[in-house]
């Protein structure tokens, strides 16, 4: 085709593009530029390459923090979803029950993060906190300040709660999709309740489940504000993930050079596993 | 296979009917033979689908009993009832193969494997679809698939009914003839008991043995596409089937004739006992045109290749008939109704003339 | 006047349309026949100026628009599914495109009425569509694009989704609605029946290309290929391959057609023979018509006439017939030919008579 096809459609783009640049490109390429360089304030940078890359690729303190992030996304991701998937099938399909769940399934999602960690905060203490108090009287010994297994349980409990609910939208809006007829099919074939979900409710609910993972697995990979309200990265610093770590060592430390090395390693770190999500369901998706 | 009985089936989709308005089926007393082949046919709205759902025991009907053989099935479940349905859009469990989505309903109720192969094998070959065994059921067309979920009832041995639901609204007009003899086919062949639902009279006409016409909540009439054709019991009949459908036209009945405006029309017997609103009714295909008979204004000629459909009007009425593929429009049009075409009606119901 | 000048569409390396011309003239009916997926939303797409084609040019009234959005092209489309504002009454549905155009209050209200009483829904005018039946909520779509005036109103099957007689009764009234208005209409449908009985123009569609486009009863009688003949066939063609050895079409069996008039100065060699369900008769119709016994798969009555199906050698026949005929399955018939309306295709599924005309 010779003609263009309308060249002022390119402004209406105009506005995302300077926003993206501001909010995004921009940041980027200043912590791209600290990575390399390094500085004692001042405005004064000297050239440092790749060293502030391989100081951190070399660093047990951030294999550590990684390996925390892995095995809590795993472990989140493990009990949202079935629990997401299990919660969303035993929700009502009609009448006045359906307003009632979805809003209190909404509940959790619209409370700020740093509010959630602070509810938990108090929760949890066992002073004046109803679960840890409750806890204590009941005779477990339960304290998330000074045990690192308490203080996973609470973050862990903290997110499930927090989020959970997404998982259960997204799964609840692709189940309601899917006609009538394919239960009725069902039970004229003799379907058992698993066979049902087997064959009918998970493959129409795939698509959705694909961006749930997704979401919650990006999300609880980059989580920062509820661990550090509640534990502040501790005891010690057996909850202090990736992105705690970054910050006390850009703002509690000053490193900026090593903090940005770490910040963009992380980041193609989430590309990367986003990536290969992505690549591995939808190609799952496109061979059935 | 199994004769159904609807003795006095009556549903509402609200919980406390109290007029006869609330009722999507009114009153529905009515056997279907073991190995019959039925359509239900009426515009939406009617209670087809409701009854349909009924008989499948995916709705409970308010009030009445429903048998099979003699055995009251009026609150057993989808399950215990055996019977097997067709969806207006088919229905298939899309991750599985063909094979496997034939043999879902067999493995479901324990079959033995051995029994369950023999069994598919044999249904894939009913349904013609051997050569795609093996394949992913979600790639196929519209018309395989709802073969496939045909497949899943004729697998079972032992099932009472097969219903169908409208089953070709998403096929295209060439696979319609296909499915629709392979189907007839299969009817004739293995005696099933169907009944299939639809609005399209040209299907139902087809399909079915015995139609029966439903019109709001009601049977209007049940008979052989030739009853339905020659003796429609009610004007709704001689509408809703044809197309176009029956001239209806109020006449003043004087023994064996009728006064139709200024016109005497000769009746094929004297109509007993006629008296409310008269209507005489005639078919398009039994309106002929010519050099003699009453004068009519021809409106519009519609060819629409087999035949030409020619709207006139008769003093100001609007009547439609049919002409052949080679027959011509005449130059001062006369109309004649043949005898053997002609129904009378007093409040919408058919009268009989002469004892017929 | 919209022209189409060789217009494709690729998507993805598909073609959804390959080098389409056509020219439909402003007050005409032009119908899109075809089976799903051949192209007819594409085209409609293509002619509303929603998708841009890949190649080729759009033309209205003497003016290039290839690439010229919908919004500035003065179109109306109505789709198969019933699309209406629900949130709005019928008389603020119909409404709507005079809103946007910013019309006076006075001719709104005259507008939307006439519109109304038009396709029968004064009655209804404040409910809301999802109050309405079927056949009213699409009688709502429908006056929203009479009142638009439109210059090109599209029709993707309009009517699929409606009950048969309420579709027979909206075909009946439509035609008066194209006629009255000096718009150019595009109509697509499955269904050859509805092609006749709309009457108009028709262009067959098969895989994305416009196999003949004409006055509908010429397409369907003349048809310039056996896609074309098959296309607009309902039920399916019946066609029977036959060798022609001078003055008659032959079968291995001995059969033998005359081979029409018109057609003898054609090659001898082999040659499709197709034929319409109609012309296939169980009594001799002509005095050279040929009589071939086939055997009875199943036969379906409409309770004035009969479907029988046939097999003939690998041939599937259907036969219409008039009465109630009931034959036994695996009955062998006598059924006769009428050579008045065979239709002839060479190898190449190019009709012999059209090719003759051109030569």
């Amino acid at each position: 085709m010779n003609k263009t096809w309308n060249n002022r459609a390119w402004f209406m783009v105009l506005p995302v593009l300077l926003l993206v640049a501001f909010s995004a490109v921009i940041p980027l390429m200043t912590v791209v530029n600290y990575s390399v360089q390094d500085t004692f304030g001042n405005n004064e940078f000297f050239w440092a390459g790749t060293e502030w890359f391989q100081e951190m690729l070399h660093s047990d303190r951030f294999w550590e923090a990684m390996g925390r992030n892995l095995i809590f996304s795993f472990i989140i991701l493990a009990i949202e979803i079935p629990l997401g998937i299990f919660i969303a099938l035993n929700m009502p399909k009609s009448g006045w029950g359906v307003p009632v769940c979805l809003v209190l399934m909404a509940l959790p999602l619209l409370i700020p993060w740093n509010v959630v960690g602070t509810i938990w905060q108090v929760f949890g203490r066992v002073d004046i906190g109803l679960l840890g108090y409750t806890l204590s009287a009941v005779g477990i010994d339960y304290n998330y300040v000074n045990d690192p297994f308490d203080a996973w349980v609470t973050v862990i409990v903290m997110d499930v709660w927090h989020w959970t609910s997404l998982v259960v939208l997204l799964c609840y809006a692709g189940l309601v999709s899917i006609p009538d007829a394919y239960y009725q099919a069902a039970k004229i074939d003799g379907a058992s309740r698993w066979s049902i979900f087997r064959y009918i409710q998970l493959p129409k609910m795939n698509r959705v489940l694909l961006i749930a993972v997704l979401l919650r697995f990006m999300d609880s990979f980059m989580i920062y504000t509820e661990p550090f309200v509640v534990t502040g990265g501790g005891p010690g610093n057996s909850t202090t993930f990736l992105s705690i770590d970054l910050v006390k060592m850009a703002v509690g430390q000053f490193d900026l050079g090593p903090a940005a090395a770490m910040s963009i390693i992380y980041f193609l770190i989430i590309l990367l596993l986003s990536w290969v999500f992505y690549t591995v369901m939808t190609n799952y998706d496109a061979e059935r | 296979m199994a004769r159904i009985d609807l003795d006095h089936i009556r549903h509402a989709y609200t919980a406390n009917p109290t007029s006869p308005k609330d009722y999507a089926l009114k009153e529905v007393d009515h056997t279907f033979e073991d190995g019959g082949a039925y359509a239900l046919l009426g515009p939406s709205g009617c209670g087809k689908t409701t009854l349909l759902n009924i008989i499948s025991g995916l709705l409970h009907a308010s009030h009445g009993r429903l048998l099979f053989d003699g055995r009251d099935v009026s609150h057993a479940s989808t399950q215990e009832r055996n019977i097997a349905q067709v969806f207006q859009f088919p229905v298939i469990y899309d991750t599985m193969t063909v094979y496997d989505n034939l043999a879902f309903p067999l493995r479901n109720r324990g079959v033995p494997e051995a029994e369950v192969d023999r069994k598919v094998r044999e249904t894939l070959d009913m349904i013609d679809l051997a050569d795609w065994a093996k394949r992913r059921a979600r790639g196929l067309t519209a018309d395989q698939k709802q073969k496939i979920s045909l497949g899943r009832g004729l697998v079972r041995s032992d099932v009472n009914a097969i219903l169908f639901d409208e089953p070709l609204t998403v096929i295209d007009p060439h696979m319609k003839w296909v499915l629709r003899s392979q189907l007839k086919l299969l009817h004739k062949r293995f005696g099933y008991t169907m009944v299939y639902v639809t609005h399209d009279q040209t299907e139902a006409l087809t399909f079915a043995e015995k139609v029966v016409v439903m019109y709001d909540g009601e049977i209007v009439q049940i008979g052989t596409p030739a009853e339905l054709f020659e003796r429609p019991k009610h004007t709704f009949v001689g509408y809703f089937i044809g197309s176009p459908g029956m001239n209806v036209l109020p006449v003043e009945v004087d023994g064996n004739s009728a006064r139709l405006g200024g016109h005497t029309v000769e009746l094929p017997g004297a109509a007993a006992g006629a008296s409310g609103t008269i209507e005489l009714g005639i078919r398009p295909e039994y309106v002929r045109l010519g050099r003699s008979g009453m004068p009519v204004a021809i409106t519009k000629v519609e060819d629409i290749g087999r035949h030409k459909v020619v709207r006139a009007t008769l003093e100001g009425r609007e009547i439609a008939a049919i002409l052949g593929e080679d027959e011509e429009v005449p130059a001062e049009p006369r109309m004649a109704f043949d005898p053997a075409g002609i129904n009378l009606y007093a409040d919408s119901w058919r009268v009989e003339m002469g004892g017929r | 006047m919209l022209e189409l000048k060789n217009v494709t569409k690729t998507v993805a390396g598909a073609d959804h349309i390959r080098d389409v011309s056509l020219t439909l003239r402003h007050g005409s009916l032009n119908v899109l026949l075809g089976p799903t997926l051949s192209g007819k939303t594409s085209l409609m797409r293509l002619m509303a100026g929603l998708d841009a084609p890949t190649s080729g040019s759009v033309w209205f009234d003497g003016k290039d628009v290839t690439g010229v959005a919908v919004q500035k092209r003065n179109v109306a489309m109505v789709y198969q599914q019933f699309i209406n504002y629900p949130a709005m009454t019928v008389y603020e549905n119909i409404a709507s495109p005079l809103r946007v155009a910013g019309t006076d209050q006075a001719r709104i209200d005259r507008e939307v009425k006439r519109a109304a009483e038009l396709m029968k829904l004064t009655p209804y005018l404040q409910r809301t569509p999802l109050n309405l039946s079927g056949g009213q909520q699409q009688r709502t779509a429908l006056a929203r694009a009479i009142v638009k005036n439109a210059s090109l109103v599209l029709l993707d099957e309009p009517l699929a989704n409606l009950d048969y007689k309420l579709r027979e009764e909206l075909r009946a009234e439509l035609p008066k609605l194209f006629a009255e208005a000096g718009t150019i209409f595009v109509y697509a449908t499955t269904e050859p029946h509805e092609a006749l009985l709309l009457g108009g123009n028709t262009a067959t569609l098969s895989e994305g290309r416009v196999t003949q486009f004409g006055p509908t009863i010429d397409v369907f009688r003349q048809p310039v290929d056996l896609i074309t003949a098959r296309t607009f066939s309902d039920p399916p063609l019946n066609t029977l391959v036959m060798r022609k050895d001078g003055a008659r079409f032959l079968l291995d069996g001995g059969v033998g057609l005359p081979v029409p008039t018109e057609l003898s100065a054609i090659a001898d060699g082999a040659y499709t023979i197709g034929f319409q369900p109609h012309h296939l008769s169980l009594a001799r119709p002509t005095a050279n018509a040929v009589s071939v016994p086939a055997k009875v798969t199943v036969t379906e009555i409409t309770g004035s006439e009969s479907f029988v199906h046939l097999q003939f050698a690998d041939a599937k026949w259907v036969m219409l017939t008039p009465g109630i005929k009931v034959f036994e399955a695996d009955e062998t018939v006598e059924v006769f030919i009428d050579p008045r309306h065979i239709l002839v295709f060479d190898a190449a599924g190019r009709s012999a008579a059209s090719r003759k005309l051109a030569a």
